[in-house]
């Protein structure tokens, strides 16, 4: 077991090398900070900008391969470079990767419990009033991208404040600034801008939930086991949840892992839209700026997300299906 | 032993056309309602998407001047843009454009996923290792970031390119799949016995295993076609896809966006339309799971 | 009150039958039960069940038998509440004089399991997988007793899975049900059902998935577990031969309708309808010295959602005259007590004491001239040598690793010669399966040679590679997934042909041809396999084999999945083909019964080795290996009178893991001989691997592997 991990686990981290490697030189070949300097205004004098390259490794005229093999022995050493504007990409990880992972986790968290239950409990009452609501629901959530459900959070947002005459809701950033409100006020500050960043995103993940748990569900609640539940004395419902949902959260797990990239997509919309400085804005505005370096540290942060999450998947299918333990 | 023996086939059987394998499969699938509704939606917005721009009275690119973000009215059916530009041809060559990025997205994208999880699953051993290593690799590279990257080097040679690296980003999970399928399938007995009677592997996986799993595939492509749709808005609204003078409804939305308060029609229209488009869509794929799939018990 | 529901003076008539006190009240009475299910998409409705009647009292077995679709599982499943809501049932079910049906679920559930319980057929599915069998056993006894603690469920869970014989129930409870075989989970299943001393146990073809030494061992299991409960049973089953020794009433079912119902020796010695002698007649029996030619019933049971009007059976019946079309007969009282049937012709049946023989006309198959010539003369069509094959042992699907080597085939000798049949007998799991894919692949072996029509394996150039592909065809066991759901008929059969580069034409004619000879109608090439009958598609899977006129024809268990009835009739058609063609035939079967009527030889397999081979007239007659013994003595009979009097050889336990092979005789652990022998002759077998050698004077042609084996004469 343990040579097993650590095997899958080396098998990850050549993964991630090799995917910020990719995204390194995609970004270091096609991205042009020579141009981000040259607009600057005033503009820079060609000496300062060639030497501010130099300094951040980002002179297109240095050979790509010698650039990257400085970025990789940066990398080798934990050190991600500086960002176009000379600070350290490794505290802009430190800075940011907190907030994103905190609406990711929210999000997931909510969307897919939510799901899940309302799932399983359309397909035990198929065709019933909530499943025939919760399908219309999730058809619908499924066909709006998480762009425009972000944006129509923030325009019903607008428009709730204006009617009520408060600030119900905040559509942007992650806290108020200079707010002096204590402990709870703090506290309270912080819910009210996180509801809708956390909403946006788990409403998507919500919408697939549960239109796959109630997929999965329908496969599992006319086999044989079911009916062996019922025969030895269960009541439909407990045959349901105890035997029938327990069986069918397992293919969900696979689901999950799948899934994940794209909810890491919808939580880089999700910050730019809801203006929260996360790694997602981050890689936005690194593009927009051609900031090489950042690039390639947000990549990786992705690829490690991506890894953690198939990691996490394969564990909690272990732990749910006897079937592939090793016994 | 007379079987070697020729015999004539009789007259009328010969004439009997041995064929129409899809038929039936046409059949079960005009018959589900769902499947038919998404169709219809789908074909409607093909016919307006295409006809509409005719019947417009302004041009793509004709502004009018006496008329910035003017509402909806008899003259600009959506109203026009920031710019004078008449919203409806705008929104109706978007569509256009949206349309055909989801069509050959997800067409290239199963594509894809199909040959390479049919033949990692099918001759398993290192083929598979390699190509399951490259799908996970592909999966671990954030599509969003590599495409806003890739894409504007290569704007100029047109929206295909953006289809191509949409689908290039995309068919890791369909092929995976494909791939258990696959190897599945590959044990079912009359793999074997097309195997037995000399059937070469690439004909057993294009006669046999793709033809099998082609609900999958159907259904894959359907749900292919909207999630190309939905990406392609994301990335416009970040100004990383498609560029001007394309338009699709992903970059008259992000436009819109900023204005939805304000001048709600260039949000609103353009918007409704990408959800109906998405939603019909999505209708489609879900009816064709339940009508493809033998297991599917949420038929009636 | 209907012909079809017994009346309480009936009742009293039947007290001459055998099984316990006839004045006991009924423990559990259906009358008149009728279940449809609405046609969806403006299809007609289905009516499974119509008019069934049957009580059971305590301690009796009652025997429900007919084919697949004859509605006998929607019945029983109705009789338990646990049909899908859609269902529509009428008619009245009655658990100690308590009306059952259009109970709510409540309550109902608070009767499932505690007064009612049910084996189910497919032991595979039946167990939840995420639960140990321990949790599941004890779930069903702490459903009905809240108040038990976890340990004393847990506990009782140990008593009940030793009593249903699983060894080792302290520590075997905690497996999940994928950690064991078929068998071992059907125990579990009757540990659920009896665990807590039901009135009636409903068993839905408890034995049909299994091998039919299991089976032994699971009928075994169910007569102990009434006798530690005293509960009725009702049995449902195709065979009437798995009932024959262990029902003491019987009922016939036949498209959702009861046909002929009785004590049992009255339905078996005494049938009055010809369905029912079908069914008796189309069992391969072991008990007559000739092989006579299996009965197999023609056709198909109608289509249950548009019944013609006159009996249902008339269209597969023999002797159908005109006024069998007029009005389904009625279930009427023939001969003796009890014994009644629904046949307008029962009476003449009697009359003239008519048999199976005489009602279904059996024709006689032809031998082929290349049968007469010796055995030693014939050309060789396959020859296996030494031939091993040996995997790697994974577990876990996510977290694979090897745990060991699998001895699938180990050392395997035999021949086959043109116009001949082997058979290659075992249970599931000795190998047998893996031979014939190694033979197939036409790959070098691991070990061994293998040499098809004088061209060895693994040595042979693509083009007479190719060229033995034609003349070696194979038939698959199931007839569901062995033709490609997605093509027509005639694409399926065609495809060999365009394979090995036939005109089109030619492959056109060839294909009607060939549904001709596979008796099918030509018609029919258009359809997909969907359309047609589990017994027409293992015909169509043989016409595909047969296209490219091949020498050798390997059958893998091609009629296990059938029902006997149809069973038959491919067993009739194989045997016709051979005798017509030419053909040579390795036959892969998992019991003897089946065999003995097509096979000219029969090797039988244990654990990847031969343990016994020779013609198929000495094994039957004088098996001399102890595990073909005990194979032939699995096999039930259809006749109440010789079964109970039968001492059948139970062996125990599963077949060993075959990565981990017992020393010595590998057959030592299960086998019944050992266990009689003096500790001084057990260690021959434990320490040397008996070789495969001549033992009887004699019989030339007949081989076994055992130190011990039988060299008497015997019965």
């Amino acid at each position: 077991m343990a040579k097993f991990l650590i095997r899958r686990l080396l098998s990850y981290l050549v993964l991630i090398f090799l995917a910020s490697s990719i995204a390194y030189l995609i970004a270091a070949s096609t991205l042009d900070p020579r141009g981000h300097f040259e607009q600057m205004q005033p503009p820079p004098s060609d000496q300062a900008i060639e030497k501010e390259l130099n300094k951040l490794n980002l002179n297109d005229e240095t050979p790509l391969a010698e650039r990257y093999a400085t970025w990789a022995t940066g990398v080798a050493t934990a050190d991600f470079g500086r960002t176009i504007k000379d600070q350290s990409v490794n505290e802009n990880i430190a800075r940011k990767a907190g907030v994103s992972l905190r609406l990711i986790v929210a999000g997931t968290l909510i969307g897919a419990t939510l799901g899940v239950a309302m799932g399983a409990y359309a397909a035990v009452r198929q065709y019933g009033r909530f499943d025939r609501v919760t399908t219309v629901a999730a058809f619908f959530l499924l066909a709006v991208p998480a762009v425009v459900v972000a944006v129509i959070l923030q325009v019903s947002a607008v428009w709730l404040n204006d009617v009520s005459g408060m600030r119900l809701l905040e559509y942007g950033g992650e806290y108020s600034p200079n707010l002096q409100a204590g402990f709870w006020g703090t506290l309270a500050d912080r819910v009210q801008h996180a509801i809708l960043p956390t909403l946006a995103l788990s409403l998507s993940l919500f919408a697939a939930f549960s239109r796959y748990q109630r997929n999965m569900m329908l496969d599992v609640l006319g086999s044989d086991f079911v009916r062996t539940a019922m025969a030895k004395g269960l009541t439909r419902r407990a045959a349901m949840i105890k035997h029938a949902l327990r069986t069918a959260l397992i293919p969900t797990i696979t689901y999950f892992t799948f899934t994940f990239g794209i909810l890491i997509a919808n939580a880089t919309f999700t910050e730019k839209i809801f203006g929260w400085h996360g790694m997602g804005a981050w890689v936005v505005d690194s593009i927009a700026t051609q900031d090489v370096n950042a690039v390639a540290a947000v990549t990786f942060f992705m690829a490690v997300c991506v890894m953690a999450a198939s990691f996490l998947s394969d564990v909690l299918y272990a732990w749910l299906d006897p079937r592939v333990r090793v016994s | 032993m007379s079987l070697s023996v020729e015999r004539e086939a009789t007259a009328p059987e010969a004439a009997t056309p041995i064929s129409g394998r899809w038929s039936s499969l046409v059949k079960e699938l005009l018959a589900t309602r769902r499947v038919m509704i998404g169709l219809v939606i789908i074909l409607g917005l093909i016919a307006m998407a295409w006809i509409g721009p005719l019947l417009s009275p302004w041009e793509f690119d004709e502004r009018d001047f006496g008329a910035f973000r003017s509402p909806p009215s008899a003259d600009h059916w959506f109203g026009t843009g920031s710019t004078g530009r008449d919203m409806f041809h705008l929104t109706m060559v978007g569509l256009q454009k949206s349309i055909l990025i989801g069509l050959c997205a997800a067409l290239f994208t199963t594509v894809i996923a199909a040959l390479v999880g049919a033949f990692a699953g099918y001759f398993l051993g290192l083929a598979d290792r390699g190509l399951m290593w490259v799908t996970d690799l592909f999966l671990v590279l954030p599509q969003f970031l590599i495409l806003a990257i890739l894409y504007p080097l290569l704007r100029d040679s047109g929206w295909l390119v953006f289809v191509v690296l949409l689908a290039c980003l995309m068919w890791m999970v369909t092929a995976k799949m494909v791939r258990g399928m696959t190897i599945s399938l590959k044990e079912r007995e009359y793999v074997l016995a097309a195997r037995y009677m000399g059937v070469s592997h690439a004909r057993i996986i294009l006669r046999h295993i793709l033809p099998n799993m082609s609900s999958l595939l159907i259904v894959d492509a359907t749900i292919n076609v909207s999630s190309a749709i939905i990406l392609e808005t994301a990335l416009s609204y970040f100004g990383f896809g498609i560029q001007p003078p394309d338009v699709t409804l992903g970059s008259l939305i992000a436009e819109g966006a900023r204005q939805a308060l304000a001048f709600p029609w260039t949000f609103w229209f353009c918007t409704g339309l990408l959800i109906v488009l998405v939603l019909a869509v999505n209708l489609v794929g879900d009816g064709l799971r339940d009508a493809l799939d033998p297991h599917s018990k949420s038929r009636t | 009150m209907t012909a079809t529901s017994g009346t309480a003076a009936e009742q009293e008539q039947t007290g001459a039958g055998p099984g316990p006190d006839r004045a006991e009240p009924a423990v559990f009475e259906v009358s008149d039960l009728e279940v449809s299910f609405p046609g969806g998409r403006g299809n007609a409705d289905v009516t499974a069940v119509r008019g069934v009647s049957y009580e059971v009292r305590r301690g009796e077995i009652l025997g429900i038998v007919g084919e697949s679709g004859s509605g006998k599982s929607v019945s029983s499943l109705a009789a338990i509440g646990l049909l899908p809501d859609y269902a529509r049932v009428s008619g009245s079910i009655r658990l100690h004089g308590e009306e059952l049906l259009g109970l709510d679920d409540r309550t109902m559930a608070k009767k499932r399991g505690r007064a009612v319980s049910m084996v189910f057929q497919d032991p595979l599915s039946g167990l939840t997988p995420v639960y140990t069998v321990g949790d599941q056993v004890a779930e069903a006894v702490q459903v009905h007793n809240p108040q038990t603690s976890r340990e004393a469920a847990q506990k009782r869970a140990v008593e009940l899975l030793t009593l249903v014989g699983i060894p080792d129930a302290e520590r075997r409870r905690r497996s999940f049900p994928h950690e064991f075989s078929g068998g071992m989970r059907q125990r579990v299943m009757i540990a659920i059902a009896i665990a807590n001393d039901p009135d009636v146990i409903i068993c839905d073809e408890p034995t049909t998935a299994l091998d039919v030494t299991i089976q032994a061992q699971i009928l075994e299991v169910l007569k102990t577990a009434q006798r530690e409960t005293g509960a009725a049973i009702v049995m449902i089953t195709h065979d009437l031969g798995v009932v024959a020794g262990l029902v003491d009433r019987v009922q016939v079912m036949y498209a959702g309708r009861l046909v002929e119902t009785g004590a049992v020796d009255d339905v078996y010695y005494n049938t009055r309808m010809p369905y029912t002698m079908g069914l008796l007649g189309s069992v391969p029996r072991l008990d007559q010295d000739e092989k006579t030619p299996l009965i197999p019933i023609k056709g198909n049971p109608p289509s249950l959602t548009d019944m013609p009007p006159g009996c249902p059976f008339a269209p597969r019946c023999p002797i159908a005259v005109p006024e069998c079309d007029a009005a389904e007969p009625p279930l009427e009282r023939v001969g003796g007590a009890g014994h009644r049937a629904a046949c307008i012709r029962a009476g003449e049946i009697e009359a003239n004491a008519w048999t199976a023989r005489d009602v279904y006309p059996v024709s006689e198959i032809e031998r082929n001239p290349v049968s007469q010539v010796p055995r030693a003369d014939r050309e060789t069509v396959l020859r296996v040598d030494d031939l091993a094959k040996h995997h790697p042992l994974m577990r876990g699907a996510l977290f694979k690793r090897r745990v060991g080597t699998v001895y699938a085939v180990d050392g395997l000798t035999f021949d086959v010669r043109e116009g001949e049949t082997l058979a290659l007998v075992g249970e599931s799991g000795c190998g047998k399966s893996s031979t014939l894919m190694e033979i197939l692949s036409l790959d070098q072996p691991q070990q061994g040679t293998v040499e098809v029509l004088g061209k060895r394996s693994g040595r042979m150039s693509n083009r007479e590679r190719m060229q033995v592909r034609g003349d070696v065809q194979v038939v698959f066991q199931d007839p569901m997934s062995s033709l490609d759901p997605r093509m027509r008929v005639f694409e399926i059969i065609a495809e060999p042909l365009h394979t090995h580069g036939y005109s089109k034409e030619r492959v056109r004619s060839r294909v009607l041809e060939l549904m001709e000879l596979v008796g099918l109608d030509r018609s029919a090439v258009t359809r997909s396999p969907a359309e047609f009958s589990g017994g027409q598609r293992q015909r169509i899977g043989i016409a595909r084999a047969l296209a490219l006129e091949p020498k050798l024809l390997v059958l893998d268990e091609p009629v296990s999945a059938l029902d006997v009835s149809i069973q038959a009739g491919v067993i009739n058609l194989l045997e016709e083909l051979k005798a017509r063609l030419g053909l040579s035939y390795l036959f892969v079967a998992h019991d003897l019964s089946v065999v003995r009527h097509i096979a000219d030889r029969v090797a039988v397999m244990y654990l990847g080795k031969i343990v016994e081979i020779g013609d198929v007239q000495s094994i039957y007659r004088r098996p001399t290996h102890p595990y073909t013994k005990a194979l032939l003595s699995a096999i039930p009979l259809p006749d109440p009178e010789k079964e109970r009097r039968r001492e059948h050889v139970v062996l125990q336990g599963d077949l060993p893991n075959p990565a981990d092979p017992p020393s010595g005789c590998r057959f030592r652990t299960r086998c019944q001989k050992f266990a009689v022998l003096s500790e001084e002759d057990r260690s021959t077998c434990r320490e040397r691997e008996p070789e495969l050698r001549h033992r009887v004077e004699g019989a030339a042609d007949q081989a076994a592997a055992c130190h011990y084996a039988d060299t008497e004469a015997s019965s």
